[in-house]
Order: structure tokens, then sequence, then C-alpha cells
């Protein structure tokens, strides 16, 4: 009786162990399947755009079966953007990359994943969609802020993270600096007193750019939060009664790049799909996506209808206004540069 | 052995409060968080595609972990308990490593072994055997991690017995197997039943090693833990609590089967 029992318990443990050899088996098959059905796609992107993909694939497909009359699946990863470039040159089989930057995108080019010269083969330095740095205040705006240098005023109280651990929190400090630049007529000494004065009125400094919009939202530190154009209208939309979003005059154009994997692609034999899903996001239909998402669209007619949203603004490039980001990375955050001479002294 | 009635009650008041805070008012807050908005959200947050596409891909790696597991746990224990050999302490420890090594540092192994950068990656690819950032990744993290569980249950039970029962066995002229199928296993059984139990419940709720090889496709190779973290992050926090309490109410059924099995083991004896 007892035996019995155990022999049971035995034979299920060495069925499962089958199981899983024939499970890996067929992990194999569903490849195969990939690489002459060319039915499935993985775009492997960054946590913010979640519901922009998520909307966007939902365009994409009836778009595809209307032109080839194939259904495809489009398969979704999301993380930091750069762990998942790390994961795409560690073997991640990502069809398309969406990413934050161009430096995570150049990673998988170096690892010789992508052809360079991709930053070209889409418009707009491959990027379809921008967004910027805006301020997010509390409602009716109390502390009267409007640009840059109300942020310095002695009343003011700033939630950014910290530009050494943010990639997030790099953009605003180079945004500062430009404002900082164009005000005082590029006088060094001026931008830097500026720049101090900034961060003196830092109440958090958190490590994540999420963790400053816990901060700033669930916590209520702070009078301004220097954040993310989609985050900011990202949290307006879930309390619109309790925030509003201030545009300074002047800001940074962040590009976030996407790109054809061409070594998972050609293996796969998925070029046609991905191509056609980065053209797509182009498309007035797509643009219109991304606005309803909050990054602002490429196309000057879809930005127009969404002016109430999107207020217009200076937008400075990192490549016109710091020479690229490995030059403005060495120069500002780096051990030693600006942002350790500044916020140390 | 007489303690002042004072101290006693101070003693059991501050095992309870802290009882409280650690355990009982985490499992309330998740349940109140999970609810908040009302069964037909509780629901919905289950019964998404992803919640379940990643409660399947959750059991299938725990039934394979522990299946695998419990096969080399016993074939280690009974080594190491039954048998005298050269390099035998050693295999003990290395045993152990699972429960001394960070999961994550674990999952970079994985993905140094059958990743892109490793030499043995191009012959995966000819075989069309993707591993990591794919399921059979998230199984062998699920494996690597539970690993100790079943085996560590089994050596003291086995070592308590001794090896009289089965040399009886051999002088009566059995051979190796049938004196483990009918001297070995029933004396184990109870260890057994517990260790795998703790196993199920370890691989249930592995984040860390499975975080870092399961490359987070939704649908694909994203485990129940991995879906909360995502559903966290998306600030959708009743949805996160709502899948959250459906690995609390495993845990909770996998914690009374333990007390079974110990009630019954206990008996036994």
């Amino acid at each position: 009786m007892l035996s019995k029992r155990l022999k049971k318990i035995f034979g299920a443990a060495l069925g499962a162990v089958l199981a899983m050899g024939m499970m890996t088996g067929c992990g194999g098959q569903e490849q195969a399947a990939t690489s002459d059905g060319a039915k499935e796609i993985l775009n492997v992107s960054y946590d913010p755009t979640r519901e922009l993909f998520a909307a966007y694939n939902e365009k994409f497909k009836p778009h595809w079966k209307d032109t080839t009359g194939e259904d495809i699946t489009i398969n979704q990863s999301h993380g930091g953007s750069g762990k998942q470039a790390r994961s795409v040159v560690e073997g991640l089989e990502a069809d398309v990359v969406t990413l934050a930057l161009a430096y995570d995108v150049d990673e998988i080019q170096n690892a010789g994943l992508i052809k360079s010269g991709w930053l070209e083969r889409f418009p707009d330095n491959s990027a379809p969609y921008t967004s910027t740095i805006v301020f997010l205040v509390r409602k009716g705006n109390p502390k009267g802020i409007h640009d840059w240098d109300d942020l310095i005023r002695d009343d003011v109280s700033i939630i950014t993270p910290n530009p050494k651990t943010s990639g997030g929190a790099r953009w605003n400090y180079l945004a500062a600096w430009e404002y900082a630049r164009q005000k005082y007529n590029g006088d060094e000494q001026q931008v830097r007193a500026f720049i101090k004065k900034l961060f003196s009125n830092v109440a958090v400094l958190d490590s994540g750019a999420r963790g400053s919009t816990t901060s700033f939202v669930q916590r209520g530190q702070g009078d301004v939060l220097i954040a993310w154009e989609n985050e900011a209208l990202l949290s307006l939309k879930d309390a619109p009664d309790d925030y509003e979003i201030v545009t300074p005059s002047l800001s940074i154009l962040a590009e976030p790049s996407v790109a054809v994997v061409d070594e998972v692609v050609d293996r796969k034999g998925t070029r046609r799909i991905a191509e056609e899903y980065i053209r797509y996001l182009y498309s007035d239909e797509a643009q219109n996506v991304a606005a309803q998402n909050f990054y602002r669209p490429r196309n000057s007619e879809v930005l127009a209808k969404y002016s109430d949203v999107f207020k217009p603004l200076t937008l400075v490039t990192i490549d016109e206004a710091f020479g690229g980001w490995t030059k403005a990375q060495q120069e500002h955050f780096a051990d030693g540069g600006t942002f350790d001479q500044i916020y140390q002294k | 052995m007489r303690e002042p009635k004072s101290i006693r009650r101070l003693l059991i008041f501050l095992a309870a409060a802290f009882l409280f805070l650690m355990l009982i008012l985490p499992l309330i807050l998740v349940a109140v968080e999970a609810l908040s908005k009302g069964w037909s959200v509780y629901i919905q947050a289950l019964t998404e595609p992803y919640a379940i596409k990643a409660l399947g891909l959750t059991i299938e790696a725990t039934v394979l972990a522990v299946a695998l597991n419990t096969i080399f746990g016993i074939a280690s224990a009974w080594l190491l308990t039954k048998f005298d050999f050269r390099g035998k302490n050693l295999l003990g420890s290395l045993i152990d490593l699972p429960f001394a090594i960070s999961p994550v540092v674990a999952g970079l192994f994985f993905i140094m072994l059958f990743g892109r950068m490793s030499p043995i990656y191009s012959t995966l690819q000819d075989f069309h055997v993707a591993i990591v950032f794919a399921v059979p990744g998230v199984i062998l993290a699920t494996v690597f991690v539970t690993f100790p569980f079943i085996t560590r249950e089994l050596i003291p039970v086995m070592e308590s017995q001794g090896r009289s029962e089965e040399e009886a066995a051999t002088t009566m002229g059995a051979d190796g197997w049938t004196i483990f199928r009918k001297v070995t296993l029933p004396n184990i059984k109870w260890g057994l039943s517990y260790g795998i139990i703790l196993c199920t419940a370890r691989a249930m709720g592995e984040f860390g090693a499975v975080s870092v090889v399961s490359g987070h496709i939704r649908g694909r190779t994203n485990t129940l833990p991995l879906h909360i973290e995502i559903l966290y992050n998306e600030y959708n926090f009743t949805a996160a609590f709502a899948v959250a309490s459906i690995l609390v109410i495993l845990a909770i059924v996998v914690l009374i089967l333990r007390n079974i099995v110990e009630a019954r083991g206990v008996k036994a004896q």
C-alpha cells in the first residue's frame, strides 16, 4: 500500500522531468517556426513607454494585417533603459529596441548587433517622438514658479533626483545649466553660482526619477518637481485637482531612440515586420497615439492638435548645447565634474 | 525556571507585538489594498491574460523545480549519509551554495553561461535552443535557488536513522534499488514531504535570480513575482496587491500543508 503510493510519487516526478525535456524541445521548435513563419516580434523598451506601446501595438497589428494579410504577435519587454540594452547584448532576442537614449542603442551597436549608421536610418535621428523637462507644481502654483530662475529663490524647495545615479536627473541638470548659460551669456562663474543655488534648494535628492515622483506626489515634499513631461502629464492625469504643469521658457529635447536589431531580424527573418513597425511610428495614427500617451509627436500638425497639452518652448539638444552625451557626461557627472564641484563645496 | 509574572507577560506581549507588526499587519494590508477598489477590480486583475500567463509560468517552474530537486535531493542526501568517500564534506558544502549566494549573482551566472557572450552560445543557436531570456532560464534559475531545500531536510533524518537497517537488508541479499525502495524511502517520507513543501514555497516566490534571466517579456517569461513588480511600477497598486494576494494565498495553503505533514510525521514516529 505504502510502496504503491511512493511509486506513484516517483512516477510523477519522473514524468515531470520528461515533460521538462519535452518543453525545452518545444522552446526550440517555437523558434524554428518563427524563422520561416516570421509571425512574431519582440520590442524591447524602457519603463515609461508601457502604455504607449500597448496602445501602438493595437494599431500596428491591424495595419500589418491590412497590408500583408498576416496576423502577428508583438511581445513587449520593459525595464530600465540601460539594463534593457544590456539584456539585448547578452542575448535577449529583440527585433526592435525603443530605448531612452541613443547611448543605449550605441551599446548594442558596439556589441555588433546593430549596424552603424542606425541614427540616420529613420527620420528625425531615429526618434519618432520626443519629450522634455518641465516643472510639476502644486495646484494654483502657490509659489508663482514660471521659469528656471524662480527655482533659485530662497522660498522655493525643489525635488529632483541625483544626477550621479539617475539618468533622468542629468537631463534636469543640463536643462538648468543651458538656461543659465543663455541668461548669463556663457559666463561660467555665474552659471555655476546659479546651479549651486538651485541645488541648495533641493529638499530631497532621491536616487531615481520614480523615487522623486513619490517624494513629491505621495509624501507631499517640496514646491516643485523637475520631471519628464510625459511623467508629469501622467501624474496630472491621475490627480488633476492636485497639480499643474509649468513649462519653462527653455528646456532640453530628449529624443528616445528606436532601431531595428539587424543581427536578430536577419537570423529570424523578421526584418520586414521590424522595419515597418518602426516606420509606422511616424504615421499620423501613431503620432496621435504618442501624443495621447504624453510624448511630443514629431509631426508638427499632430503636435499643433495637442497644443493645450504640449506648450511651446525653446528646445535645445544635448548635441547642440553640450557636444553630445559622452562629453557632457565627462564634464558634468564624472568624478570631479561640475556637479561634484558644485554640490560638495 | 519560574519567572515573575510581569516578565512573562512582557515577553509574551513583545513577541505578539512583533508578530503582529512583521507578519499579520502586512498580510492584512495586502488584503485591504487588493480589495480597495472592490471585488470586480480584484477579479479583473486576476483574470487579465498576462496575470494568467504569469501564474501558469510560476506553476510550471515550481513543479519542475520541485520534481528535479526531489530526485537530486534524495540522491545527494543518500550519498552523503549512507556512504563514505573522499570529498564528502566538500560536496556537502557545495550543496549549500545556493543558500549563501545572492540570487542576483546566481542569475548572472546563467547569463554568463548561456548568454550571447558565452562560448557555447553559438552552439545553442545552431540547435535553436534559447535558455536565458526564455522559459528554460526561468526554470533553471528556480531550480538553482531551491536546490538545497530537500537535501537539507533529508540529511538529519537519514543521519539519525543510521545505516543499520540498510546494512541488514544488504546481508539479506537485497539489491540497492530494493533497499532504497523498501527501507530508506519509507523512513524518510515525512522529511521528504516537508522538504518538498518548503521547496515549493520558495520556488513560487523566487524573484532575484528569475528577474535577471527572464528578460521580462510579458505573457512569455514573466512569473507572478515579476508581474507584481511590473504592476507596482505602473502605479497600478490595486492590481499589484490583487496578484500579490494570490501568492499569499498559495503561501498559506503551503503552510497549512506543512502543519499537516509535520503533525502526521510526529504521530508516525
